[in-house]
């Protein structure tokens, strides 16, 4: 087990023939991703990587019968494939693309609410179940199949949770980046809710960033929802108010929004907090005893 | 990306939301025949800066001739307006603007923002308008009212008359603000706004609305498909290094330590910060070299950082996912060799092929420490910063 994505998850790419979509889908398919094919309106009918090109995602899905989609198309035709992927009817979309227009994502994230699509993203690396299926940017070889659940906010943090969980032999049993932007198609309670129901997830790494109340509303769900371990940290404690740092939810604006509220709403939650980025996998082997 | 007050005001003009009569200066000397132009027998002088807080930092006089508008306009023109917002610097004044004035009944608030809470645009509305409205929300939350603007639906008119009732706005004035309401619910979709602030919204004497202030901040990512308001950004108004850092891609925030920080990852460059900080030291910079980071582009970042004098030691944390690390370690070192790089620089680089790149740097001859982990790479930092 694990959440999401497996052996069996058939994959297709939107954006398939551009650099970013031939390198990241390349790395997949050597991971062992089931990659069936991509979508580059314009070039159906044509093969690339040895896999099938579609004009349209519903062509793609019909005739490959893919369940999931990783989105690299530039940021302004980024609402218009998540709705062309939810209306295909794929189960999953993955949009990797950062620089997305917020009333765009109002606007889609809207749409495929109403529909049994799941958005993962965007501006975020994709997720991963070590060993089985790879979808996004993530270096594939720092993974190792195993029992921690991890779910981001930022790409290379992640990598930093995964090598800390990889090195003393835990392993991951699926890692979600759900992005840096202000309106993520997939939230921290979502994420939080599938590792609490996955029998082969036995603690969980949540790392979230100054800005918004995400952490927040998470450390609530926690409270109420999950018996397993919580291990978190909080990027951005030494950020000042009002700049932001990057990623387009990283602002403490009013005040709101800083590492220290968040720590203190997870640790009223039970969740083990660590401070240091670099002690992130000791606080699993602390909140689990392992 | 931020506008000037009064771009805000001729955007609503557009919109239909009421906004005093005004002219924009940039010399003093067009002060008097800007006041000889507008009504009335007083007039407001307002410093355009991207800062609140003009007020009381000397920013806004009024005045009540020609030659005091002159006076006032000179005081403030050419000059840094140094407020709570802003940094010791403060931010320099390059324009001004002279508006009619009128008497004023009541000052309220009106406030539109992208809410990450409920994922909607959200509109805000308080009686107690003029002040700071962060005070207000958090010391008498009750006195701001909200409506939820789904994104299908745009502002609908019956969300108008429930702020106006709130307001306790009566007659033509619940129709007036309803019309400024159903503009601004355009403008901000529009123009992809990310934040429009009227504050204050007046009832004037005579029972009109009029808005007396204006702050709009416009989504970055959306700023290519308008033009006309990219043509409003006012680079004096931002940093010199940020915009430098803009043109090459990189995310650079000047902060006021001494440890100059380069990483890839906006959430890992703030852990990183973090980590210096938590070890005793101050950084100097946020800086995300985002996901290719060439030699160009390290080169590139290294002079940003040093370019700020307060830096006495550089801090590289790369996790190289699927670059490899013995690329980015050669990048470095040209970049250093490049750049003529003085001061200690400590790289963390971890991910494919990390042993080759600590090798590449350690059998550099420049003054490059390669560091094996992250709570390593802090502490040497630190350690370097200090002379040590």
């Amino acid at each position: 087990m694990s959440v999401l994505v497996n052996r069996n998850t058939k994959v297709i790419c939107q954006g398939f023939t551009g650099k970013q979509g031939t390198f990241h889908s390349e790395q997949s398919i050597a991971y062992g991703t089931k990659m069936a094919g991509g979508v580059t309106p314009g070039k159906g009918g044509t093969t690339h990587l040895d896999l099938p090109v579609f004009d349209t995602v519903e062509d793609a899905v019909r005739e490959t019968g893919a369940d999931a989609s990783v989105i690299y198309v530039p940021a302004p035709f980024c609402k218009d494939s998540i709705v062309e992927a939810a209306d295909a009817g794929v189960k999953l979309i993955v949009c990797i693309t950062e620089g997305i227009p917020t009333l765009d994502m109002l606007q889609a994230k809207v749409y495929v609410d109403q529909t049994d699509s799941r958005l993962i993203g965007p501006n975020c690396p994709g997720i991963i179940t070590p060993g089985e299926c790879k979808i996004g940017i993530m270096p594939g070889d720092i993974h190792k199949p195993g029992k921690v659940g991890i779910v981001s906010r930022s790409g290379t943090l992640t990598y930093e949770c995964v090598k800390q969980t990889t090195d003393p032999g835990y392993g991951q049993s699926t890692c979600i980046g759900i992005g840096g932007d202000p309106i993520p198609g997939t939230s921290f309670i979502d994420a939080l809710e599938l590792f609490q129901a996955d029998p082969e997830t036995e603690a969980i790494i949540m790392v979230g960033e100054i800005g918004g109340t995400a952490e927040e509303e998470a450390a609530e769900f926690i409270q109420g929802n999950v018996t397993k371990p919580v291990v978190s940290y909080i990027a951005g404690v030494s950020a000042p108010k009002g700049k932001r740092m990057g990623h387009a939810g990283a602002i403490i604006a009013g005040g709101k929004g800083t590492a220290a509220e968040k720590y203190a709403a997870l640790e009223k939650a039970g969740v083990h907090t660590v401070k240091s980025p670099a002690d992130i996998g000791r606080g699993v082997a602390e909140a689990t005893g392992w | 990306m931020n506008l000037h007050e009064y771009q805000a005001k001729q955007l609503f003009r557009q919109y239909g939301m009421p906004v005093p009569n005004g002219t924009v200066i940039q010399d003093k000397s067009q002060a008097g025949s800007a006041v000889r132009e507008l009504a009335g027998s007083r007039w407001v002088v307002k410093a355009q800066v991207h800062a609140g807080g003009r007020g009381k930092a000397g920013g806004v006089e009024l005045v009540d001739s020609a030659d005091a508008a002159t006076d006032a306009a000179g005081r403030m023109l050419g000059t840094r307006l140094v407020t709570y917002q802003t940094d010791e610097h403060g931010q320099p004044v390059h324009r001004v603007l002279i508006e009619e004035t009128s008497d004023i009944d009541r000052e309220l608030y009106l406030g539109a923002v992208i809410d990450r809470a409920s994922q909607r645009v959200v509109i805000m509305a308080s009686t107690e308008g003029g002040v700071e409205i962060e005070k207000v929300a958090s010391e008498t939350p009750e006195k701001i009212v909200q409506v939820v603007v789904h994104p299908m639906l745009g502002v609908m008119p019956y969300q108008a008359r429930r702020l106006a009732f709130a307001l306790g706005l009566t007659g033509d004035q619940v129709k007036q603000f309803a019309k400024l309401l159903t503009g601004l619910g355009r403008l901000f979709v529009d123009k992809d706004l990310s934040l429009v602030e009227v504050n204050p919204l007046v009832v004037t004497a005579k029972g009109d609305i009029i808005c007396l202030d204006g702050k709009i901040n416009v989504d970055d990512n959306a700023v290519y498909r308008h033009p006309d308001v990219g043509e409003l950004r006012d680079q004096s108004q931002e940093d010199d290094r940020e915009n430098r850092a803009k043109e090459w891609d990189l995310n650079y925030i000047a902060l006021d330590g001494n440890i100059g920080c380069m990483v890839n990852g906006a959430g890992l460059a703030m852990a990183t910060m973090d980590l210096v900080k938590l070890h005793g030291g101050e950084p100097a910079n946020f800086l995300d070299v985002g996901g290719g980071a060439t030699a160009e582009r390290v080169a590139e970042a290294f002079k940003i950082i040093v370019s700020d004098e307060n830096v006495k030691a550089i801090l590289v944390n790369i996790f190289g996912g699927i670059v490899r690390c013995d690329l980015i370690a050669q990048g470095i070192v040209s970049a250093v060799q490049e750049v003529g790089l003085e001061i200690p620089v400590v790289v963390r680089l971890e991910g494919n092929n990390a042993d080759k790149g600590a090798q590449i740097l350690n059998e550099s001859s420049f003054n490059v420490i390669a560091a094996d982990s992250l709570t390593d790479a802090a502490k040497r930092v630190i350690a370097a910063a200090e002379g040590k």
